[in-house]
């Protein structure tokens, strides 16, 4: 049995959670520098390069890369043979929520969660949104974490085709959403496409496979490339302002349906996906 | 590049500004984004007064990040211009000069920044960082229990912006579907 206490978890949640605000992962960043050379764009080649001055002036600087600092999202792979030492938390979910309400305060991120009928701010940026996944891995515990800004989750649709749409009807679905939103959600764009499962499971795969970004060795690589060759011949370009790329990368997750239906959910991420995780 | 003033000496400053141009931005801005607008516009639609001058004003749709010790201001980039498109038009009437965010907006958008003289600025969506160089000072005007929702007083330096709309009916997103 593996032990673990709740103070490490908090602890690394917030490093985490502050980590990823201020600093882009490498491989995300990669994506800019590279775009920022094919761009020819006037607007979008200098949207490029402020976006590359604004990486720098945060991580240097230590201030958010951007102000929405996002809802975190978390996922927690959890093996069976792992034993939480709580101390005086009631369970893992509060955990978490602790270490999001540390890393929050410490690094001077915004309070951007309310209540969504009443708008009252919780002032603490919890609860955080958090899915727990089942490790086949006996002794696996890692929490991968997002700071997702709602620019450009308000762009993510989701929809149940017919199942015979098929493959030329998921294409559609991701080429439409991606022309609708346009300059709003700050292209260019990380997207999450998932398929299959119920409703729900759906939305969950497209916010998953955003934490699968920068993986070349999936199931779907091909496709996925095809599609955002598609996308990318829509002109968006970065910040809407025109240009070749309007989308950096999508990655698909998918999971078996009922024979009636086909959901589709796809979840936009702007540039600034900021993606980290931890084991312990 | 071309600066601008706000709030705006002569309304007539804004007739040189077209679609695309880069332009700075100076002087004092006030900020408000979605919960903000819709306190001013209850407040219009009681009939009392602002808690705000609009008059030859910018209002530039951001909701900062905390200030860290020791600096002017944190993270201070664009929110979402469109989600603000309905809530502008009862603003226009007191005075409302120019509006700043990212993105594209709505026709009718368009149309009434024509009828009323407005322009609309696109700054760099998720630039945060780099954008709070060019705020020299930040100071609460009204609605301090929104947080980073409140509308906000900045003293802005050669705040970098492009002309997405001008007074003339133009929209920079013409050719490109918002």
């Amino acid at each position: 049995m593996k032990k673990i206490y709740s103070n490490e978890i908090i602890e690394r949640m917030s490093e985490k959670l502050i980590e990823i605000n201020y600093k882009l992962p490498d491989e995300i960043k990669k994506y800019i520098e590279d775009a920022y050379f094919v761009e020819k764009e006037k607007y979008s080649k200098k949207y490029l390069k402020i976006i590359l001055e604004n990486l720098k002036y945060a991580e240097k600087n230590k201030i958010p890369i951007c102000q929405d600092t996002g809802l975190t999202i978390v996922f927690v792979e959890l093996g069976g043979e792992v034993n939480i030492e709580l101390g005086n938390y009631k369970n893992l979910v509060e955990v978490i929520s602790e270490g999001v309400k540390m890393g929050s305060q410490k690094g001077f991120l915004r309070k951007s969660v309310v209540d969504p009928i009443t708008r009252k701010n919780t002032e603490t940026n919890t609860p955080p949104i958090i899915h727990f996944l089942i490790s086949e891995f006996k002794e696996k515990f890692k929490i991968t974490l997002i700071s997702k800004g709602f620019g450009s989750e308000n762009a993510s649709r989701i929809k149940m085709l017919n199942p015979t749409e098929g493959k030329e009807g998921i294409e559609n679905f991701i080429i439409q959403t991606v022309k609708e939103s346009g300059s709003l959600p700050c292209p260019p764009l990380f997207i999450g496409v998932g398929i299959g499962g119920s409703f729900e499971k759906s939305a969950i795969l497209s916010k998953y496979a955003l934490t699968k970004i920068g993986n070349e060795n999936s199931e779907y690589r091909k496709w996925e490339k095809k599609i955002v060759e598609k996308i990318n011949k829509l002109g968006i370009g970065p910040g809407g302002f025109g240009g070749k790329i309007t989308c950096f990368d999508l990655k698909i997750e998918s999971y078996p349906t009922h024979i009636a239906g086909l959901p589709v959910a796809i979840n936009i991420c702007c540039w600034a996906h900021r993606v980290g995780s931890f084991e312990l | 590049m071309k600066k601008l003033y706000f709030p705006l000496k002569e309304e007539k400053e804004l007739e040189k500004i077209r679609v695309g141009d880069e332009v700075l931005i100076n002087g004092e801005i006030l900020t408000a984004r979605d919960e903000a607008h819709r306190k001013l516009v209850e407040i219009i639609k009681i009939g009392r007064k602002l808690p705000v001058n609009l008059k030859n004003s910018l209002i530039y749709y951001t909701g900062p990040s905390p200030t860290p010790n020791g600096k002017i201001v944190g993270s201070i980039g664009p929110t979402t211009s469109k989600r603000m498109d309905e809530l502008t038009i009862p603003l226009l009437k007191f005075g409302l000069k120019a509006t700043m965010g990212k993105g594209g907006r709505s026709k009718e958008i368009v149309k009434a920044f024509k009828r009323f003289k407005v322009i609309y600025l696109i700054t760099f969506g998720g630039c945060g960082a780099y954008l709070s160089q060019f705020v020299k000072k930040i100071e609460l005007v009204c609605f301090e229990e929104l947080g980073p929702e409140a509308i906000y007083k900045l003293i802005v330096e050669n705040f970098p912006a492009i002309v997405g709309i001008d007074i003339f009916g133009n929209d920079f997103f013409d050719k490109i579907k918002v």
